[in-house]
């Protein structure tokens, strides 16, 4: 348990996909003007990357592995070349069906996160995790926790950049700064505050 | 049709630059640029992935159903980029390993998805080559620029090569931790945006409110 509780917190604070990894920055800059659509886009990160890591786990694990196919008579075949294409494909696939079924059952919800679903796709963090899941050799309990805790930590970053950047707009910026500048500047100081999470161990 | 081509190569250098004016495919970029070595390698992994999606795209624009274009365009750049990389696994090991899961986020680059969309799938083939290879440039121009600054103050030296003697090998040079953590990317990329806006006026944003005059000096009037 403690040792899940540890994964966690690492990939919440330490290993933070947007302000220690870099991932989905293109998304972080451009979504985060707002506070409500960055804790949106940040509920419909979260919940792409819980069910998109523990999947492409599987994946890799009973499809593409060296040896993962010995279960279908071919134990010497090494599918594992061919990942990117599965992970992108079962990532698109997941954000198209979570459409679907949210449009379909829960259409408060997606009236509220439908815009942002599209531009999950090709979010780096979403395939960042699985791909970090899949080089770092977790099993399918780590990913699950891994998948929480990636997505929960580029949420929490967004939300936080956007509560700075609300203020932020009243503020009399430099002229050239103005805009993209400052965003990078204050995302680098945020990234600084989180560097003091990274002696944080369980 | 030779000026048209070069217009498209090389606007994307400095005047329509993806990573300071458009601000795509950022998120690889500060990511490996620790040092210069594995910054060449992902420019040139990036520069062709960009520049032969765009041609094959292009090719097949014409065939495409447009309601299932996004996801052709996934598959033909993962494609290449699953090329590229066992290219580098097989001919540079070693740095394939320091690029780690970077390589494979190059399918996720805005700069690849922005260029297939906005570009190869409106002009033909070899013009959308060198549109793709232009922004690959463009992008690797920001690339080699923020790796040069942080391996040479972060640790001294280019390439690998010490070109400021450090303390610890008894120079003078104190290198700077800070050039080599996460936020010092942000910084420099912030501080890149500025520059250049500063000399491009037309690229500053618009700031949504404008500051009151100063009240007591409207007083004095």
């Amino acid at each position: 348990m403690e040792h899940y509780l540890s994964l966690l917190v690492r990939a919440i604070f330490v290993e933070n996909m947007a302000l220690q990894m870099f991932l989905g920055m293109c998304t972080f800059i451009a979504v985060s003007k707002k506070i409500e659509t960055a804790v949106g886009l940040g509920i419909a990160v979260t919940a792409v990357q819980v069910i998109t890591v523990p999947l492409n786990n599987l994946v890799y694990q009973y499809l593409l592995k060296a040896g993962a196919l010995t279960w279908l008579g071919f134990p010497e075949l090494d599918l594992s070349f061919l990942g990117f294409i599965c992970y992108i494909g079962i990532i698109a696939a997941v954000v198209q069906v979570m459409e679907m079924f949210m449009d379909k059952y829960m259409h408060a919800l997606y009236n509220a996160l439908g815009v942002f679903l599209p531009l999950i796709a090709v979010n780096c963090a979403i395939m960042g995790g699985s791909l970090f899941m899949v080089e770092r050799s977790y099993n399918f309990p780590e990913s699950v926790v891994y998948g929480i805790g990636s997505g929960f930590g580029w949420a929490l970053a967004i939300a936080t950049m956007a509560g700075i950047r609300e203020k932020l707009k009243y503020s009399d910026v430099p002229l050239g700064l103005r805009g993209m500048g400052i965003t990078f500047i204050t995302t680098g100081l945020m990234s600084l505050g989180f560097m003091s999470f990274s002696g944080l161990s369980l | 049709m030779s000026s048209a081509i070069n217009a498209v190569l090389t606007r994307p250098i400095i005047a329509e630059n993806p990573i300071t004016m458009q601000i795509l495919g950022i998120c690889s970029s500060l990511a490996v640029t620790t040092s210069l070595n594995v910054a060449v390698v992902m420019c040139v992994a990036l520069t062709v992935v960009t520049g032969f999606s765009n041609f094959f795209i292009s090719l097949v624009r014409n065939y495409m159903p447009s309601s299932i274009r996004i996801i052709i365009q996934m598959a033909i750049i993962s494609a290449l980029v699953i090329a590229v990389d066992q290219l580098l696994q097989a001919f540079a090991y070693e740095i394939s390993k320091q690029l780690s899961v970077f390589v494979g986020l190059i399918i996720t680059n805005c700069i690849v998805m922005g260029r297939a969309e906005a570009f190869a799938m409106k002009n033909p083939p070899v013009i959308s080559f060198m549109d793709g290879i232009g922004n690959g440039l463009g992008y690797s121009i920001i690339l080699l620029l923020l790796a040069t600054i942080r391996e040479l103050f972060g640790s001294g030296s280019l390439f690998g090569m010490e070109i400021l003697p450090l303390v610890a090998n008894g120079g003078w040079y104190e290198p700077n931790g800070l050039m080599l953590i996460a936020p010092s990317a942000f910084f420099i990329i912030g501080f890149l945006i500025w520059i250049v806006r500063t000399k491009r006026t037309e690229q500053m944003e618009k700031s949504e409110f404008r500051m009151a005059a100063h009240t007591v000096q409207e007083a004095a009037h």
